[in-house]
């Protein structure tokens, strides 16, 4: 999760929850067809000043689409996309203070690094000094003076892709665009690469919008994360927020491992409910803000860290079931013990591994207790 | 480097031999001191100077490179346009009848692609002379440089075009800028090509041209049915000479930059 900029450090930052704040863009009932495609469908969003926002979703749901209309690339079909309050529809893609930074990076092969940098400064017909201060401030910003003379095929991948970044901050866009920025980029140098980036959109408090499917990525880097699919918003929320309080079983099964149960829910208590979910086994007590009707289907998710696995019978456990182990996934930090009821369900449950393996107590076709609160778990309608 | 068996090197020579036998002939008979051309009577670059003061043959030698020049410049820059709509036009209504069109000249009899531009420079009264040269072979020469820049393009990452919109180009300022100058060397041989093309062009010239236009394949021709002259031989030897440095240059810059940019890559991965 980004942090918040130092000027809003003690309150922390949420634009969003401020109704005087203005936002950026705003997206009004935006459709986009192809043909009889529907890219987008009917969306409305808003993305606030100095946000790090991540439109996040499998290939195909309509995000890339989204970006392109920002950068004006693609026509919106209906509705109306606002830049700092201002229709952007009728404004070509070279007179919008928006940049993009593209997927292949599109560095131009025939420019060093310094021209690629200077190309959007030279366009705006800048004089001599000022565009170079310009650059080599760029060029400072992603450690890359060694290599201004070199051209795009002389430095490795990595430092292409700090080139494209500083190219399209060059111009000092309101906003910058960032398509699968590093999706190229091997594990680890990505892992780098998120951090910088992060420390690159706070120094410059420059508005980023990225898009990707890679769920660890969004949630790393965003200040807040919209879920999509078939060309609409699933749900839009912090990182955390998306997380523990997912409001579909679309969202949480995307977002991260869980386990989904699904039953009746029987009211039992000032936002309390039971679910009962099989034969002979005791309901499920689990909490929600939402309500439910006596005997309506819900589904509890619950992430496998939040699930407990113990030997023994553990006491006054407000939900606690028994099972057998199936498969124990071991990940070096964590361990995923998959767990099957007798109903013939697995449930996933997850502990860290403080001790060494050859400590481990709990091993295959063991008899196990798995434990969770009521709060663990988010009652689902969908 | 692998040692080619009796059997390839039989074939190799028998196959270049075909090719290129009546050329060499015709090259060492260009240096023949004897005036009849099927006698060697010693080495001799006397023909050369001869065909240098042939006041004729220099004013067709001017006339050819002067409509060579032309008719390749414009047809690059026809050709080029063309193939850039077609690869990047998207889907357009008739597409496919104007890509399949503009190939067609590629296959269509000389003959006929002459006598029709002829019938059109006589309907629309204009004379015969180097400007219906020029406008002939650009007609026919620029589908071949639509092809070769078309295969170039297709290649193309569009994204680096959308860049350099997003950076504050409009639409010319994106090609001239970005596109045109990594898509230059197919663009160079497509125009050395239309200049070969349009070097030795016998057919389509001698139909569109004027008594004042006499390009040196005509003069070539005309002067062979009087006789195969050591003049004729020593001309063709040029002209060999000059086509055979176009095609090597054109395809050393492709050859040259890919070889480089490769290099290139492989020096970043090494560094990085």
């Amino acid at each position: 999760m980004a942090k918040p900029s130092p000027d809003t450090s003690i309150k922390e930052f949420s634009p969003w929850t401020d109704p005087d704040e203005k936002p950026l863009i705003r997206f009004k009932n935006v459709t986009k067809r192809f043909g009889d495609f529907v890219a987008i469908d009917d969306l409305t969003l808003d993305i606030y000043t100095r946000e790090f926002f991540a439109l996040l979703g499998p290939s195909g749901c309509g995000k890339t689409t989204m970006m392109r209309m920002l950068a004006g690339f693609e026509t919106v079909t209906e509705g109306t996309i606002e830049l700092a309050g201002q229709d952007i529809a009728a404004v070509p893609p070279n007179q919008r203070a928006v940049n993009m930074m593209f997927q292949s990076y599109a560095l131009f092969p025939h420019l060093s690094v310094y021209e690629n940098i200077a190309f959007g400064l030279r366009r705006d017909k800048l004089p001599k000094d000022k565009i170079d201060a310009r650059v080599t401030e760029m060029l400072k910003l992603v450690r890359l003076e060694k290599f201004a003379r070199r051209k795009p095929h002389q430095i490795s991948g990595g430092q292409r892709q700090r080139v494209a970044l500083a190219r399209s901050l060059a111009k000092g866009p309101k906003l910058l665009l960032l398509d699968e920025p590093l999706g190229a980029l091997d594990k680890k140098l990505r892992q780098d690469t998120q951090f910088e980036l992060m420390d690159i959109q706070e120094t410059t408090g420059t508005t980023f919008v990225i898009v990707t499917h890679d769920q660890e990525e969004a949630m790393t880097v965003a200040s807040r994360v919209a879920v999509m699919d078939e060309g609409r918003i699933i749900q839009v929320a912090t990182p955390g927020g998306i997380y523990e309080g997912p409001n579909s079983v679309y969202v949480a099964d995307f977002i991260g491992d869980v386990n989904i149960i699904t039953g009746k829910a029987k009211a039992a208590g000032p936002d309390k409910y039971f679910v009962d979910w099989g034969g002979n086994q005791a309901p499920i007590l689990a909490t929600s803000e939402r309500p439910f009707t006596d005997g309506q289907e819900c589904h509890l998710a619950i992430r496998p860290e939040k699930i407990s696995i113990t030997k023994e019978k553990p006491e006054e456990a407000e939900n606690a079931v028994q099972g057998k182990v199936l498969d124990i996934a071991y990940l070096g930090n964590l361990s995923t013990y998959h767990v099957e009821l007798p109903g013939g369900q697995i449930i996933k449950a997850q502990t860290a591994n403080t001790r060494r393996l050859s400590r481990r107590n709990i091993t295959w076709e063991d008899p196990v207790w798995i434990r969770w609160n009521a709060t663990a778990g988010v009652l689902l309608a969908e | 480097m692998k040692r080619l068996s009796p059997f390839n090197i039989t074939a190799l020579t028998l196959g270049f031999a075909f090719l290129y036998l009546p050329m060499i002939l015709l090259v060492i008979y260009s240096f023949n001191e004897s005036k009849l051309v099927t006698v060697w009577a010693g080495f001799s670059t006397k023909w050369y100077g001869e065909l240098l003061r042939d006041q004729a043959f220099l004013d067709a030698a001017v006339v050819t490179i002067k409509v060579a020049v032309l008719s390749s410049t414009l047809a690059t820059v026809l050709g080029t346009m063309a193939a850039y709509v077609l690869v990047n036009g998207g889907r357009f209504m008739g597409r496919t009848v104007f890509s399949g069109m503009i190939y067609a000249p590629l296959v269509m009899p000389e003959v006929i692609t002459g006598l029709s531009l002829l019938l059109l420079f006589i309907g629309i009264g204009l004379d015969r002379g180097v400007l219906t040269i020029v406008l002939a072979h650009t007609t026919f020469a620029m589908c071949y440089v639509s092809v070769v820049v078309s295969s170039r393009l297709v290649s193309f990452d569009r994204s680096l075009e959308e860049a350099a919109l997003d950076l504050g180009c409009n639409r010319f300022d994106a090609f001239r800028l970005v596109t045109l100058p990594i898509i230059a060397p197919a663009v160079i041989s497509g125009w050395l090509l239309a200049f070969t093309l349009s070097l030795d062009d016998l057919v389509i010239a001698s139909f569109v041209s004027g008594p004042s236009s006499t390009t040196l394949p005509i003069k070539i021709w005309s002067s062979v049915r009087l006789g195969v002259s050591p003049e004729i031989n020593a001309l063709s030897t040029m002209m060999i000479g000059i086509v055979t440095i176009g095609v090597i240059s054109a395809s050393l810059i492709s050859k040259r930059n890919s070889v480089r940019a490769q290099k290139d890559a492989q020096a970043a991965e090494r560094s990085a």
